[in-house]
């Protein structure tokens, strides 16, 4: 349908659920009317990180008020396993204990309290064993979770020795809880013939329902799980969530009763994976412009006790290690290291975060090493015309729009003139230094496990003509519920309010892939629409019966069809066509063509397309405390011909203060006992509204839209902005440079006690 | 049990409650009324803001029993029948809101912060707000909604 045509699609419509959000009516799942005899289940936790439990005693606990039953590890009637690849995530330990808090039973008790209360009555006694908990210790015990991988091309050796200039380097890079508002929940309905209802904050509902259905031993088809809405996912609730829904169901199964689980906010920090810890240790020649002529970089990823995604999430940092830029020669090295903490797992951008920054750092080091302004450094080393356009994995860049945008921002921002005024600022000030910066992304957009790049929707049209509309898709606040109801609602020419969004569900679209991947509007807005044309379709041709006209005719818009001269209101013509007995339900399905990937040989086109963007920062440092302030930040992002422009803003605004708080204020902290330090946003410092940029301005990139076929010419928003915030850090390490003349080790996050830190290992000020 | 009563939303209630109940428990399960939501547990991310006697609480740091005597208002009471107050309206006309789930702490915060204040700063607007977190928007669109419902609200 071509953009004139379009009345719903590209307009800045509100949230689906804004009027019930600021009313207090949309419903979380623990905000539904609790079914009558309703349990609350609550986990009982080890507290080593490693060893072997020798004695259980439960007594204490199965005697505390309101404890109806227990269950333990012989109560699981199928497989005891919520993995979601490799199954290796027990969801009771069996007695062998691979992290601090790792489940070892669970309480069903009256109430929630009760139930809490409980878990901590019981009395266990351990075998501690070694545990390795830094990526130091897995690494040089050589513990992982899956093989070495690696990828690249040319003689890295060679070419590394005949560089006209060397160096090499480090980074720590810190992980990052995921701090959804709501924390894992379900809820969980026992009905006739063994079936469950399970209502699960999860975005990857299919996963949930096979795992609670091979828990109980049932078939998938005795198992529904529905999910209207999330507060919030970040990837935190695509494979994690799961387990929650398996100790619900448990404890419905044994008992009968239905069963609910809310884990506290300290239990979900500690129970549940993260974004990966990452080391990168970087080898790179480049020429005296800072062109990057060949690099060796290895990749450590910290994964915790099992695999869970961290085989895809390293994958996906690998590809990212490039970003914007065309490296020559190459060798990307990558290992997934196990340690006895809990399962790192997705976290928006995927491991692709951790690359960028890789390579961001590199940057910086070159620029700093050269003494050169790092922008002059990046724009030097992006993709360029034939010969300088193939990633590290050999896909084409063919959609390479990084050089304009960066000249369109560099300008808008007037970073020149304000890199003079840096300069001068920093010439007057002893205490007080600047940084500026400006990093871009190139963000790869689909699954890189090929066969996830599929999408199911259902569309009914009833006889009022209004719209009944599902898909596989989950709504996390994201907005891709509305965006994909504006689809539809385009496809028959009406209002968007007569398009109902309904809960998604596996009861309705079967074998769906997770809302992850910044894919979600791609996928299913795609499936809907094909759903929805099909309906047309079929609409059209009974209009064109109706008025002896042609097909090709009939036209739907402003709620009405047209054909020729004549006009029929929609529902008239919904009317008349189920009289006529035409269908009007219809499914949708789309599968993301030209994609795929080559494991042995580490290439492929892994990438329907890129998703662009960049960004300036500006920051003052105080080199007596380390402490800082971003002063102003300058966003011009790529989101193709937007489906919706005020929810793809605020996926960018979001997307960078979550990026610029992982690599600022969010710090994670173990303990050589394994034990998570930081398991509260006491000590866990995600950003509040005064954390943001004194100025921060945000456009969307006006280009050609997307270059790929994707639904109506946008491009996905989800992950890309989140490594916006890379700009942050990147000025902190530029106003450290400013500072003592040499490129720092400041590590992420670059908290202000690891500012002052690198003040100090330069030598500033002491 | 001690028993208590208060007006709620504008309507009175009253009943025994447990000591130990918290505000928020009793605001969501002796009452029903959920739009109250519980992010942290332990008084920081705001989510559960209610008005107590026109000021904002986080109905998770205090006791039922507290409130006995007093007027509580939570995100349910904020409307006028259909007529949304202008915090809200503001709310959805900004953008204010992603996910939701920090929403009705969110506004609730922000109606007691700018009562009387209808040119209240954004400075002003986000230290106020300190105590509300949000996952989602970067806080953007969230200080743009609060200066507008300020203006809406008036002196």
């Amino acid at each position: 349908m071509p953009d004139t045509q379009l009345r719903e699609v590209r307009q800045p419509k509100a949230h689906d659920s804004a009027i019930k959000q600021i009313t207090g009516e949309a419903r979380y799942i623990d905000d539904q009317r609790e079914p009558a005899g309703l349990l609350h289940c609550y986990p009982g936790k080890a507290s080593i990180a490693s060893g072997k439990v020798v004695a259980m005693d439960l007594s204490a606990v199965a005697a505390a008020p309101g404890v109806v039953s227990l269950i333990k590890v012989a109560d699981i009637p199928g497989k005891n396993d919520c993995s979601p690849i490799f199954g290796d995530d027990p969801i009771i330990s069996e007695g062998q204990i691979t992290f601090h808090g790792q489940v070892i039973f669970a309480v069903l008790a009256e109430t929630r309290d009760q139930a809490r209360w409980a878990a901590q009555l019981a009395k266990v006694e351990y075998e501690e064993e070694k545990a390795f908990i830094s990526v130091e210790q897995a690494n040089s015990n050589d513990s992982t979770v899956l093989p070495d991988y690696q990828m690249g091309r040319g003689d890295v050796v060679v070419d590394l020795a005949k560089a006209s200039n060397r160096l090499q380097g480090h980074l720590e890079i810190g992980g990052q809880d995921h701090f959804y508002l709501e924390g894992h929940v379900s809820m969980v309905e026992p009905g006739e013939d063994g079936d469950m209802l399970v209502h699960c904050s999860t975005q990857h509902p299919t996963e949930a329902q096979h795992q609670v259905a091979d828990c109980l031993g049932v078939p998938h088809h005795a198992v529904e799980v529905r999910i209207r809405r999330m507060g919030g996912g970040f990837g935190g609730k695509e494979s994690q969530s799961g387990q929650w829904a398996c100790l619900a169901a448990i404890g419905a199964k044994m008992t009968g009763h239905p069963v609910k689980i809310r884990l506290d906010r300290d239990d979900d920090m500690i129970l549940t994976g993260k974004r990966h810890e990452f080391e990168a240790s970087y080898d790179v020649g480049f020429d005296n412009q800072g062109r990057i002529e060949a690099i060796d970089l290895t990749l450590l990823g910290r994964c915790g006790h099992s695999a869970d995604l961290s085989g895809a999430i390293c994958d996906r940092a690998m590809m990212h290690s490039d970003n914007a830029y065309f490296l020559p020669s190459v060798a990307i090295h990558s290992r997934r290291l196990r340690t006895h903490t809990v399962s790192n797992t997705a976290f928006r951008g995927f491991g692709g975060p951790q690359g960028v920054l890789s390579i961001e750092r590199v940057m910086d080091h070159i620029a700093s090493s050269l003494g050169i302004d790092a922008l002059e450094v990046r724009k030097v080393n992006l993709y360029g015309d034939e010969g300088r356009n193939t990633t590290p994995y050999e896909m084409e860049v063919f959609d390479n729009i990084a050089p304009e945008l960066i000249e369109q921002l560099e300008a808008s921002s007037n970073y020149q003139n304000r890199r003079a005024e840096v300069v001068e600022f920093n010439r007057k000030n002893k205490y007080l230094k600047k940084g500026l910066s400006l990093t871009p992304v190139k963000f790869g957009i689909s699954f890189t496990a090929t066969h996830m790049n599929q999408a199911g929707a259902l569309v009914h049209v009833y006889g009022d003509g209004s719209i009944g509309l599902n898909h596989g898709g989950t709504e996390m606040g994201q907005g891709l519920y509305v965006k994909v109801a504006q689809v539809v609602a385009d496809s028959f020419g009406i209002d968007l309010e007569r398009v109902k969004i309904t809960s998604t569900t596996t009861a309705k679209v079967p074998n769906t892939s997770p809302t992850a991947a910044s894919s979600g509007a791609d996928l299913n807005g795609m499936a809907a629409k094909i759903a929805a044309d099909e309906i047309r379709g079929r609409l059209a041709e009974f209009a064109a019966g109706l008025f002896q006209a042609s097909k090709d005719d009939v036209r739907f818009e402003n709620n009405e069809v047209v054909v020729g001269t004549e006009r029929l209101d929609f529902t008239d013509l919904v009317k008349k066509a189920i009289f006529a007995r035409v269908s009007l339900s219809s499914t949708g399905y789309y599968k993301t063509p030209e994609i795929q990937w080559d494991v042995a040989t580490g290439t492929g086109k892994p990438f329907f397309y890129f998703a662009y963007g960049a960004a300036v920062s500006e920051v003052t440092i105080d080199c007596f405390t380390g402490e800082y302030k971003v002063d102003r930040v300058d966003i011009l992002h790529d989101v193709g011909h937007s489906l919706n422009p005020a929810i793809d803003k605020g996926q960018i605004e979001g997307g960078f203060i979550q990026g610029m708080g992982w690599l600022t204020t969010e710090e994670l902290k173990w303990d050589d006992k394994g034990r998570l330090r930081t398991h509260a946003p006491s000590t866990y410092k995600i950003p509040t509204a005064t954390d943001t940029p004194d100025v921060f301005n945000v456009d969307l990139f006006k280009g050609d839209g997307n270059r790929a076929e994707t639904i109506y010419r946008s491009k996905a928003v989800g992950e890309p902005p989140l490594m916006l915030g890379i700009a942050v850090f990147s000025a902190l390490t530029n106003a450290v440079v400013n500072a003592t003349g040499r490129m720092p080790k400041l590590n992420a996050p670059a908290t202000p006690e690891a500012v002052l830190l690198a003040l100090r290992d330069g030598d500033y000020l002491v | 049990m001690p028993s208590i009563s208060l007006t709620l939303n504008g309507r009175s209630v009253s009943g025994e409650v447990e000591t130990k109940t918290l505000l928020v428990d009793y605001i969501r399960e002796n009452q029903k009324l959920t739009g109250t939501h519980v992010g942290c547990d332990t008084s920081q991310c705001g989510s559960c803001v209610v008005h107590v006697d026109g000021k904002s609480v986080k109905s998770c740091t205090m006791l039922a029993v507290q409130v006995d005597g007093s007027e509580v208002t939570t995100i349910e009471g904020l409307a006028t029948g259909e007529e949304l107050h202008p915090m809200q309206e503001a709310f959805r006309q900004n953008h204010g809101l992603q996910c939701g789930f920090c929403t009705p702490g969110m506004v609730m915060s922000a109606v007691d912060l700018v009562a009387g204040n209808p040119d209240i700063s954004e400075t002003e607007i986000r230290e106020g707000l300190e105590g509300n977190i949000c996952r989602c928007t970067g806080y953007h669109n969230i200080v743009k909604s609060v200066q507008a419902g300020a203006k809406a609200m008036g002196g």
